[in-house]
C-alpha cells in the first residue's frame, strides 16, 4: 500500500452517557477514493467531524496524521490550512450571493482593502470548467438546483487547493442523472490528485466508485475492504453493517391478526414547494387495528414527511391521494382535524417540535385535549392535576412534581410526557416517530411495553424507525421507504435486516 | 433563625417574580424621601393611578402580543386616532355616551383584525405591519383633527371616566373620608386572603410546593397592608377613580383568562413552541387573531382613557404610548423569547414607568434628564431579568 495520505489512530470521542466512537482507526491512501459505510448514528459523521477540526484537538483523543504529520487542528479554518475540505450534506451556501462570492466566501480575492472583481471572476470561470458546471458565474445561487449547488460546494473546496475531500452523503438529495454526474467528477479529481472521503449510504453508488471501504458499526471499525481485490459486494457490506445480535430487549406478544383496516393511504404524493420537489411519490399503505405497523429507511428517506402529511400536513405540502382513516375518506387541512379524527403524532424531535420546555410538566400533558378537562373554556385545574398524576404514574415518568418544568427532565422522561401528551387525545392510530431516539435501554424497554399494551387495547400504532433491530423486534409489518417512495412490504417473518437494508438502498 | 433562612431562599428563588415588586417600592420610597412626602399624598397617588391608567391598558394588550413573539408599534396613535372618532362621535354627530364607547371598542377590535391578518394570513413580520400602522393612525389621527384642531369635548358623563371618581355611600359619616373605598379595600383584603389560603390547601393536598408557613403569613400580611394602605390613602382624598376600577377590572379578567382558561393556555403555548403548538392542534393564526383583536379593543379603551382625562381629542395624543406600554410589559417581565409573562407583571411595569415620570415631574426634573432615566430603568430591569433568568434555568 502506498504511504497513507491520512491516518487516524485510535480516535475516541465521548458525548455524555454515549460513546460515540470507540478506538477507531482509519487509513486513506494518496489518490483514492475512500468510501465509509455503516448505519445511521455508526460514527462515520463523528469520525468526519473530528477530522475536519469541529471537534477541537483535545475534545477527543488519539492522533490523527496528515501526510505523516501529526495534526492538532482547532477548529475548521486549521483543517482548511492543510488542505482538507468537508461537504456536508446540508450545503453550506448562501442562496442570496452570487456563484462566484459563494466559491471565495472568507478567502476573497482582494486588492487591499477592496475586492478584486476580474480576478474573482477569471478564478471562478476556471473552478467551474474544472467541476464542469456550465452556468454564470454572476447567478444567485438560490436560482441554480440542488445538483449545480453540489458542483459549487466541490469548486468552494477546490478553490482553496484542496488535498483530501471529505463529502458526507452527497448524493441523498440528487437525482439519477446528477448523482452520476457528481461520481464521474469525483473520479476525474482522482486522476488530478485529489484524494476523496465519501460517507454514502447507496451501496450501488459506493460499489462502483469505492477503491476502499471501511465499515463502522456501533462506533467501531469493522473492516476495511480493498475492491481491487473484489472484496466489496452488497451483501457483504450489508452483513458488516449491521453485524450484530439482536438484543432480547423486546417484550415478547402474540402478533395479532386483524383484517380491520384503521387506515388507509392510496396513490400518496407530496410535493413541497420550498424544496421545489416531490417529497413523496405514490406511496400506498394501510395500518390494521392492534397492530403495530414499521417505517423503515434511512434518515431523509421521506417518513417523517409521510407522517406530518397524514397529520394534517402543518408543512404545507401539495397532496395528491386518498387518505382514510376509520372506513371515512379524510382531507385534514389542519393537525387539529386529524387529533378530531383519532390520530395522534409523537414527533421525532420532541424538543423543538414536541414540548413547550418553559411549561411545567401537567401543562405539557393536557395541552392537546384541554377541552376534556375544561367547562364553558375554563380549565378545572382538579381535573388537570389527576390527569397529569395519571400519566406520571402509568408511565412512570420520574420527576420532582408535575408542575416541574418539562425543559429540566431527561431525554427518556421528556419523551414519557411527549407520550402521555398524546395518550391522554385517546387516539385510534398513534404514529410514532423515532420514539426511543436518545434515550436509554431501561425507558426504552418501558416505552415497547407500553406500546404492546396499546395495542392489545386495540389501538393502531405506526412505528418510523431508523432501528432495524427495534423494527424487528416490534412490528407485525414493515414497510420500507426510499426516497419517498415505499419501496417494500415485509411481513415480519420474511423481514431481516439485511432485507431492509437492502429496500431501504436501493 | 431558620424563618430568615426560609426567607432567604424564598426571596431567592422568586427573585424575578418579586424582583418588580422591590423595584417599585424603591422607586417610590426614593421619591417619597426626596419630595418630603409629597409623593405619597392622597392627591398624588390618585394623580399616578389615573396618569398611569391608559399605559397600563395598553401594556395589558402587549403583554400577549409580546407573548406569542410579536410586537405593536401602531397601538399608540391608533388609541389616539380612536380617542378624536370618540371626540367627534359625541362632538359633531351628538351620539350619546352610551352608543360612542361600544362603537370605538368595536372599532378597536376590527383594527387590531386588521393587523392579524397582514400578520397571520400574509406572515408580514409585526414589527413592519405595524410600524405602518403607525404611520397611518398618525395619519388619520391629523385628519380627524384637522379642520377642528383640538376638539373639546364638553360631555361630563364621558369626561368622568378619566377624571370622576366612584360616589360614596350616602349618609355613611361612621367612618372618616370615602367610605365605599374603604369597604372595597377591606373585601378586596378579604378575598384575597381567603383565594390565597385556598390555593395553598389545595396544594398541599397535591403534595406542590408551598410557602412555609410563617413565610406565606408574612406575603398575606404584606399584600394586605398594602392594599389596606392604598385604599386608605385614596379614602382620605376623593376615593377610587374610575380609571382605576377599569384598570383593574382589565387586569381582572385578563389575569382570569390567561391563567385559567383554555384560550389563556393556547396563547402561552403558541409563544412557548409556535411548532409544538400548531401540531398539538392549536391553530397559531387564529390565536393571532384573538391577541391582535384583543390589543385593538385595548387600544380603543385607552383612547377613551386618554381623551377624558385630557377632556378634548388633540393633534399629538397617543404620541409614545407604545413605547411606554412595551417598556412596562418588558419592566413587568415579559420575555421577547415568547412564552412567558404575566398580565399583573405588566401591570407593575407600567406602574414602575408611571411612578417615575410622576415622581420626576413633582421634582422638577427637565424632561432630557426623564428620558434617560426611563431608558437607563429600562435596561436595568431587562438586565436584571436576563440574569435571574440565565441562573434560574
Amino acid at each position: 500500500m502506498a504511504t497513507p495520505i491520512l491516518e487516524m489512530k485510535n480516535i475516541t470521542k465521548t458525548f455524555p452517557g454515549v460513546k460515540a466512537l470507540d478506538d477507531v482507526s482509519f487509513q486513506v491512501a494518496q489518490n483514492e477514493i475512500h468510501c465509509l459505510v455503516g448505519e445511521n448514528g455508526a460514527g462515520k459523521s463523528t469520525l468526519m467531524k473530528v477530522l475536519s477540526g469541529v471537534y477541537p484537538y483535545g475534545a477527543y483523543s488519539g492522533d490523527i496524521l496528515f501526510n505523516g504529520q501529526v495534526q492538532q487542528f482547532r477548529g475548521i479554518s486549521d483543517s482548511e490550512k492543510v488542505g482538507i475540505a468537508i461537504i456536508y450534506q446540508e450545503l453550506a451556501l448562501v442562496p442570496e450571493l452570487t456563484v462566484y462570492e459563494n466559491i471565495f466566501l472568507g478567502h476573497e480575492i482582494r486588492n487591499g482593502f477592496l475586492l478584486n472583481l476580474n480576478e474573482t471572476v477569471r478564478q471562478a470561470d476556471q473552478i467551474l470548467r474544472k467541476v464542469r458546471l456550465d452556468v454564470n458565474p454572476a447567478a444567485k445561487v438560490k436560482d441554480l438546483g440542488v445538483g449545480k449547488q453540489q458542483l459549487i460546494e466541490i469548486a468552494k473546496a477546490l478553490s482553496k487547493n484542496v488535498k483530501l475531500l471529505i463529502l458526507d452523503e452527497p448524493t441523498a438529495a440528487l437525482n439519477d442523472d446528477d448523482s452520476e454526474n457528481l461520481l464521474n467528477l469525483l473520479r476525474e479529481l482522482r486522476n488530478q490528485g485529489v484524494t476523496c472521503i465519501m460517507i454514502s449510504h447507496k451501496l450501488k453508488e459506493v460499489i462502483s466508485i469505492a477503491d476502499t471501504v471501511t465499515v463502522l458499526r456501533d462506533g467501531q471499525t469493522v473492516c476495511t475492504l480493498d475492491a481491487s481485490k473484489g472484496e466489496v459486494s452488497e451483501p457483504v457490506l450489508i452483513k458488516h453493517m449491521v453485524g450484530r445480535e439482536i438484543d432480547n430487549i423486546y417484550p415478547r406478544r402474540e402478533h395479532m391478526r386483524s383484517d380491520e383496516i384503521v387506515l388507509e393511504v392510496r396513490n400518496w404524493s407530496a410535493y413541497s414547494q420550498t424544496l421545489s420537489r416531490d417529497v413523496l411519490k405514490d406511496v400506498n399503505f394501510n395500518v390494521k387495528k392492534g397492530e403495530i405497523v414499521g417505517f423503515a429507511g434511512l434518515m431523509g428517506s421521506g417518513r417523517t414527511e409521510l407522517a406530518l402529511s397524514i397529520f394534517g400536513n402543518s408543512t404545507g405540502f401539495q397532496l395528491q391521494g386518498d387518505l382514510f382513516v376509520n372506513g371515512q375518506q379524510q382531507k385534514f387541512s389542519r393537525p387539529e382535524e386529524a387529533i378530531d379524527a383519532g390520530v395522534a403524532y409523537v414527533t421525532e424531535d420532541r424538543k423543538t417540535k414536541g414540548l413547550i420546555l418553559i411549561e411545567d410538566v401537567k401543562q405539557n400533558i393536557t395541552l392537546a385535549n384541554l377541552h376534556a378537562i375544561s367547562h364553558q373554556g375554563v380549565v378545572d385545574s382538579n381535573a388537570e392535576v389527576q390527569v397529569a398524576n395519571e400519566y406520571r404514574t402509568s408511565l412512570n415518568i420520574k420527576t420532582p412534581s408535575i408542575e416541574q418544568k418539562v425543559g429540566n427532565l431527561s431525554g427518556g422522561n421528556q419523551q414519557k410526557v411527549s407520550l402521555g401528551k398524546w395518550l391522554f387525545v385517546k387516539p385510534d392510530i398513534l404514529i410514532l416517530d423515532e420514539p426511543t431516539r436518545g434515550i436509554d435501554v431501561g425507558a426504552k424497554f418501558e416505552i415497547y411495553t407500553l406500546m404492546n399494551d396499546l395495542v392489545a387495547q386495540g389501538m393502531s400504532i405506526i412505528m418510523i424507525s431508523s432501528e432495524l433491530p427495534e423494527v424487528l423486534g416490534m412490528c407485525d409489518r414493515v414497510y420500507v421507504v426510499a426516497s419517498g417512495r415505499i419501496t417494500g412490504e415485509l411481513v415480519i417473518d420474511e423481514a431481516t435486516q439485511e432485507r431492509i437494508m437492502q429496500l431501504a438502498t436501493s | 433563625m431558620t424563618f430568615f433562612q426560609d426567607l432567604q431562599r424564598v426571596l431567592r428563588q422568586n427573585v424575578r417574580e418579586y424582583g418588580m415588586f422591590i423595584a417599585l417600592f424603591v422607586i417610590m420610597a426614593i421619591f417619597t424621601v426626596l419630595t418630603n412626602g409629597l409623593f405619597l399624598s392622597a392627591r398624588n397617588i390618585s394623580n399616578l393611578i389615573n396618569q398611569t391608567g391608559y399605559i397600563a391598558v395598553l401594556a395589558v394588550g402587549m403583554t400577549l402580543v409580546i407573548v406569542i413573539r410579536h410586537i405593536d408599534l401602531s397601538v399608540g396613535f391608533l388609541a389616539g386616532f380612536l380617542g378624536a372618532i370618540a371626540a367627534i362621535a359625541l362632538v359633531q354627530w351628538s351620539f350619546p355616551v352610551v352608543a360612542v364607547i361600544p362603537m370605538v371598542l368595536v372599532l378597536g377590535i376590527f383594527t387590531g383584525l386588521i393587523t392579524a391578518f397582514l400578520v397571520a394570513y400574509f406572515g408580514i413580520p409585526a414589527f413592519v405591519a405595524t410600524l405602518a400602522g403607525w404611520l397611518i393612525y398618525r395619519g388619520l389621527l391629523l385628519q380627524a383633527t384637522m379642520s377642528t384642531g383640538t376638539i373639546i369635548i364638553p360631555n361630563a358623563a364621558f369626561n368622568a371616566i378619566g377624571n370622576g371618581y366612584i360616589p360614596d355611600i350616602p349618609g355613611f359619616d361612621m367612618i372618616p373620608g370615602h367610605a365605599l373605598t374603604l369597604i372595597l379595600g377591606i373585601i378586596a383584603i378579604v378575598i384575597y386572603i381567603v383565594s390565597e389560603i385556598n390555593a395553598r390547601r389545595k396544594k398541599q393536598t397535591y403534595d406542590f410546593e408551598v410557602l412555609p408557613r410563617d413565610i406565606f403569613i408574612l406575603k398575606l400580611a404584606f399584600i394586605a397592608v398594602v392594599i389596606g394602605l392604598v385604599t386608605w390613602v385614596l379614602s382620605g382624598y376623593n376615593g377610587l377613580s374610575w380609571t382605576a376600577i377599569i384598570v383593574l377590572l382589565v387586569v381582572g379578567i385578563y389575569s382570569f383568562i390567561t391563567t385559567r382558561t383554555v384560550l389563556g393556555r393556547h396563547i402561552y403555548a403558541v409563544g412557548g413552541n409556535p411548532e409544538a403548538a400548531e401540531l398539538s392542534g392549536i391553530s397559531v393564526k387564529r390565536i393571532t387573531y384573538v391577541v391582535f383583536g384583543s390589543m385593538g379593543l385595548l387600544s380603543a379603551l385607552s383612547g377613551i382613557l386618554f381623551t377624558s382625562r385630557l377632556q378634548s381629542a388633540t393633534t399629538t395624543a397617543g404620541t409614545l404610548f407604545e413605547l411606554d406600554a412595551i417598556a412596562a410589559a418588558y419592566v413587568g417581565g415579559v420575555s421577547a423569547a415568547g412564552g412567558v409573562g404575566s398580565v399583573f407583571g405588566s401591570l407593575i411595569g407600567a406602574l414602575v414607568m408611571g411612578s417615575l415620570t410622576n415622581g420626576m415631574n413633582l421634582m422638577g426634573v427637565d424632561i432630557s434628564v426623564q428620558y434617560v432615566a426611563r431608558g437607563l430603568v429600562l435596561v436595568a430591569a431587562v438586565i436584571f431579568d436576563a440574569t435571574t433568568r440565565r441562573r434560574g434555568g
